[in-house]
């Protein structure tokens, strides 16, 4: 069945709105042109070179501003035509007597003294005003739909039960029932395998990261540089479902035959194989961020070291990484919130089962790993056990963002001291 | 005492140097191991995706005759759709591997019912008789004749060709049986078996069995994402880095503005999925599964990207210009989108490739919108359920035959092409259009 | 050996060149620095008198594609010679750079840098008594004893400057290299600068890089003037700026070039 329009009922498919399009911007093409002309017409008529210099705005912009109106009014039809579900004849009416009107009024506007340009002008700075705010909006959006659904499901699992309790089994309290009864929704396990995956994520990434960012800038050559460097940033460029899809074909089986091999038995999922993927997808992300930082570092520093006879390691450890470890801190924090929110690599290779365990050789869960098995297939929605999710990704979205932010100061402060 | 030795000369600094140069030494190698590590990762991880997924791209196929008896297909001697579309082509294909192999026709009534089936079992047991029923279909005069068709052999028979199959173990333990093996090669020999290249894998849509699944509805599904992530992250996003640089007031506003979308930038995308489930799925009731909604989620999460990228590319050029056109009488609105914007473009242009590359790689905001579904057909328009290529790779990767695995891989070189070009035009643009001031 | 007649020659140079990517920056010198007095390295600027200044602690190493030639020898002892370590070269030779470059520790940190890579202090005691006496006599103790666990960027300039003068000393170098020392400074820190640079040359050779040509007046023995990589004339410097031998340099004084 396709899919209908939330007022009407109405699918969308049934109004052609590529058709609408091309009408608009016929409509469009005429109003600028037309305007334009008579514009021109206008400021030629004004015979006197004095009246015509005091034509305040050019030609073109009555244009634009005639067009725009046209396009923007008939756009609006367009769209609340749409959404009401009107028939397609009476979109069609409305848009062209609408932007007819629209059109008509412009043309009282053509004189000397009507300032298009400005309002051309105006008109643009605002859409790029409401582009800028798209960025506040969606993070409002995020924050709303998370604390909207998640007070949902507060209503069914008390928070304390959801972020102390041990025990995470939400597939058992899919009968109504069941759901919200205690223990079933414990969170703790699905954050401690988060921190474990992360933790040997980061005890890859971190030293590796930090050592290629050091031995770049203080010891290669342009040519080492200019080939190592972008062959790093490959691996920044390799989707997360590659490393995941690399983790459980590769990485697992290797770790497990390895174990095997010492009379040990790891399975094929586990906090180890996702972890150290992900500590090999971020450490592009820590060596780059880190190379910026390391070279902020003044050179003057640099050569005040040299000078007192220190050598390169010296200078590096002591006096450069020093001089960048605020700006190192940031990228960490940045690196770690990357890990936590990391989901394609966790969901194929770190497992399913909640264990609460602090040993990286069993299979853990994650809190991506777990809105994603809530979430995909099942499209019930007022389940508690769809809306958990929901409570997780809240949980997700705001320990990333106190990183993100706390890192995005530390940085910019840093930058700020070295400019 | 003008020549006093120095206390840098003696024997103990010397010593402290050969441990300081030692120190310098390892840190040096650690430096080296550091990129080799990483290096040696990369190339495992390639290695192990080509050397699984080089395979996908050529398969075996059979030739065969095939009669189509009237008998089977049109008992009544009618040709209407509705009669060919139900008749029993399976058997046809049956019949016609019997026929190739009469031996089974010596064996005792037992064991001639499993060597059928074993027999049917060497081509694709769906992809076969399908393949017969499209043509019959399409030319319903055929029926009767007997015609040579190519069909794909089944997965199992063409991973023992490749050499994926351990036949080294009893036969219960293994998927291809001796029969089989010796039917497989007598085929081989003689030539009516034959690899080539595996043009399903590109140009058939999704399927259940190995040897019929190719990518072409996730590649759709994925080029509409891309297609409504372009238009509506683009335009937002330059837009955005134009105001912000150019226009916005420096206010606790706009570094509210600021460290809104840097923080965007880190947000991880799977929240972007679940804003999307929640807000365009559930509040505004757009589709499920549709490459719109995939793209406005994907936009989202592209568009704070794009900003960054436009912000440096327009910091690059030098505030002279502006002012040079400001000098001369143009509107500052005139003077940006006039001269500031052009020179910046390649700058623009190529953020915005690396910023769609990786929107083109992400996975997990389209789970959170069901953009999981299986295809078997082309999507033709944006409202209708979709996958897109990273998410069929995640589904096939669930299936753990050798014979997925190969596709799976496969699929993943196909996406890393993609990637790489795509990577590729942005370097190629911004050495060839970048001005240097 | 008497004081007066024939001080000790500190370093010899032999035909020096020091090139950056091929372009020769300074041209075949030969000179002879004194030890324990100071040497002034006057010149337009780009004379090439930095590059040649960066030749005596071999800074000139950490340049990429920057090469250097002749014969440099200090004590008699060839200071490019294959087997010797630059790092232990440059704790002989200090040098103070144009800009204050203080690391960004506490100040004392800065001046127990040099010391602690060096393994110059046994104990703690040992390294409070560097640090102490580096202090004292760059001008700086009473200043700031009581805040030894400061950061040194802190500073004003001109403190900065000596803060990273005690660095130098701390390490117990024989030679101080300085590259226009006071130019970032004001009158004042310029002036304490130079009464303390007229102090250590009493314990060091000093050789110093100055644009400014009554600083060398008043601080310098003797004065050599480069022009184009050249060394144009190489005197005392009573004798430079009163009575220049050279067209060139008598130009540049009369402040005709430059």
């Amino acid at each position: 069945m396709p899919p209908r329009s939330l007022l009407t009922g109405r699918t969308f498919m049934e109004f052609s709105i590529p058709a609408y399009c091309a009408l608009i911007a016929a409509m469009g093409v005429l109003a600028y042109m037309s305007a334009k002309r008579r514009a021109m017409h206008v400021a030629a008529g004004t015979v006197t070179n004095e009246i015509s210099r005091s034509f305040h705005s050019r030609p073109n912009f009555h244009g634009v501003f005639a067009a725009g109106l046209v396009t923007l009014l008939a756009f609006g039809v367009m769209i609340g035509g749409v959404i009401a579900g009107l028939p397609g004849w009476l979109v069609i009416a409305l848009i062209v007597v609408l932007a007819g009107l629209a059109f008509a009024y412009t043309r009282t506007t053509i004189r000397a003294n009507f300032k298009a340009r400005n309002v051309v002008e105006f008109a643009i700075k605002s859409g790029l005003v409401i582009c800028s705010t798209i960025a506040v909006l969606t993070t409002i959006g995020i924050v709303l739909s998370l604390l909207f659904e998640s007070l949902r499901f507060f209503k069914d699992v008390p928070v304390l039960d959801f972020l102390t309790g041990l025990q995470w089994s939400p597939q058992t309290a899919l009968r109504e029932d069941q759901a919200g009864q205690s223990g079933a929704f414990g969170a703790v396990p699905v954050f401690a395998g988060t921190f474990l995956v992360m933790l040997v994520a980061i005890s890859i990434a971190a030293p590796t990261g930090l050592m290629i960012a050091m031995y770049l800038s203080e010891y290669a050559s342009k040519r080492t540089r200019s080939i190592v460097k972008p062959a790093i940033e490959i691996l920044a460029g390799v989707p997360t479902v590659v490393y995941g899809y690399f983790a459980l074909l590769t990485v697992g089986p290797t770790i497990r035959s390895f174990a095997e091999s010492l009379g040990a038995s790891v399975p094929t999922q586990s906090a180890i194989a996702a972890g150290s993927v992900m500590g090999v997808m971020i450490i592009p992300f820590i060596s780059s961020l880190s190379d910026d930082v390391i070279n902020a570092v003044p050179q003057s520093l640099r050569d005040g070291s040299y000078a007192l006879g220190a050598t390169r390691s010296e200078t590096m450890i002591k006096v450069v990484f020093g001089g960048a470890l605020p700006g190192i801190i940031g990228a960490l924090l940045l690196a770690v919130s990357r890990a936590i929110g990391e989901t394609m690599i966790v969901v194929m290779a770190a497992g399913r089962a909640a264990n609460l365990t602090a040993n990286p050789f069993e299979a853990v869960t994650t809190v991506t790993v777990q809105i994603v098995a809530l979430l995909t297939g099942d499209t019930e929605f007022d389940t508690a056990k769809t809306l958990s999710a929901f409570a997780l990704g809240l949980v997700l979205f705001v320990i990333t963002l106190i990183l993100n932010v706390i890192a995005l100061i530390i940085v910019r402060r840093y930058r700020e001291r070295y400019d | 005492m003008a020549n006093q030795p120095s206390i840098h000369a003696g024997v103990r600094a010397l010593a402290r140097l050969k441990k300081r140069r030692r120190s310098e030494a390892i840190f040096r190698a650690f430096g080296i191991a550091a990129i080799v590590f990483a290096m040696c990762a990369l190339a495992w991880l390639l290695g192990s995706i080509i050397g699984t997924g080089y395979k996908a791209f050529y398969q075996h196929s059979l030739t065969l005759e095939v009669e189509l008896t009237e008998s089977i297909l049109a008992p009544n001697g009618s040709r209407d759709p509705d009669t060919l579309r139900r008749a029993n082509y399976r058997r046809i294909m049956q019949e016609a591997m019997f026929t190739r192999f009469p031996d089974i026709e010596g064996l005792s009534s037992a064991d001639q019912r499993a060597a059928k089936r074993q027999n049917f079992d060497i081509m694709s047991t769906s992809g076969g008789p399908n393949y017969i029923r499209q043509m019959v279909f399409k030319d319903p005069a055929m029926v009767g004749q007997t015609i040579t068709v190519r069909i794909p052999t089944s997965d199992i028979v063409d991973q023992y060709l490749k050499g994926n199959l351990n036949v080294d173990v009893p036969e219960v333990q293994r998927k291809i049986s001796d029969r089989q093996i010796a039917w497989v090669k007598t085929l081989r020999q003689s030539g009516e078996i034959k690899a080539g290249f595996n043009k399903r894998l590109l140009f058939s849509t999704d399927s259940r069995d190995p040897e019929l699944a190719g990518i072409a509805s996730s590649f759709v599904g994925s080029l509409m994402t891309m297609f409504v992530t372009f238009l509506l992250a683009f335009p937002v996003g330059v837009g955005a880095a134009i105001w912000l640089d150019e226009f916005a007031p420096k206010n606790k506003a706009v570094d509210f503005i600021e460290i809104n979308i840097n923080n965007l930038a880190a947000v991880p995308s799977i929240v972007f999925g679940l804003l999307g489930l929640a807000v365009l799925l559930n509040w505004a009731g757009m589709p499920r599964s549709a490459p719109i909604v995939g793209g406005i989620v994907l936009a989202l999460r592209t568009f704070p990207t794009i900003i960054i990228a436009t912000r440096s590319a327009l910091r690059a050029v030098p505030p002279s210009i502006r002012d040079g056109a400001l000098s001369v009488g143009a509107s500052h609105v005139q003077a940006v989108f006039h001269h500031k914007l052009p020179m910046a473009a390649p700058g623009i242009l190529t953020g915005s490739i690396i910023g769609m590359a990786q929107a083109l790689g992400e996975t997990a905001p389209l789970l959170m919108i069901g953009m999981v579904a299986f295809l078997t057909e082309i999507p033709s328009s944006l409202t209708e359920p979709a996958t897109a290529l990273p998410v069929q790779i995640y589904l096939w990767s669930d299936s753990a035959e050798q014979a997925w695995s190969e596709r799976t891989s496969a699929a993943i070189i196909i996406l890393l092409m993609v990637l790489v070009t795509m990577n590729g035009i942005a370097i190629w643009l911004r050495s060839r259009l970048e001005k240097r001031w | 050996m008497t004081e007066n007649t024939s001080k000790n020659i500190k370093f010899t140079c032999r035909d020096v060149r020091v090139s950056y990517s091929g372009k020769e920056a300074v041209k075949g010198i030969d000179i002879e620095i004194a030890d324990r007095s100071v040497t002034a390295f006057i010149g337009p600027s780009g004379c090439g008198k930095s590059s040649f200044l960066r030749v005596f602690n071999r800074m000139n190493d950490t340049i990429p594609g920057c090469a250097v030639t002749g014969d440099i020898r200090m004590d008699g002892e060839d200071i490019y010679a294959p087997g010797l370590d630059p790092v232990l070269l440059r704790a002989r030779v200090g040098m103070v750079f144009q800009k204050p470059n203080p690391f960004p520790k506490s100040i004392y940190d800065n001046v127990a840098y040099g010391p602690r890579i060096h393994g110059l202090a046994e104990s703690k005691a040992d390294l409070d008594e560097i640090v102490h006496n580096s202090l004292k006599r760059a001008g700086l103790w009473d200043e700031v004893k009581d805040r030894l666990k400061d950061s040194g960027t802190g500073l004003s300039g001109g403190q900065q400057q000596r803060l990273v003068i005690a660095r130098a000393i701390a390490v117990s170098p024989e030679v101080i290299l300085m590259d226009e020392p006071a130019s970032a400074l004001d009158p004042i820190a310029t002036a304490k600068l130079e009464v303390l640079i007229e102090e250590l040359k009493e314990k060091f050779c000093i050789v110093i890089v100055t644009h400014s040509m009554a600083q060398a007046a008043r601080i310098s023995q003797k004065t050599a003037f480069f022009h184009m990589g050249d060394l144009v004339e190489y005197d005392e410097t009573d004798q430079i700026f009163t009575n220049p031998a050279e067209l060139r340099t008598q130009d540049y004084i009369m402040g005709r070039t430059g």
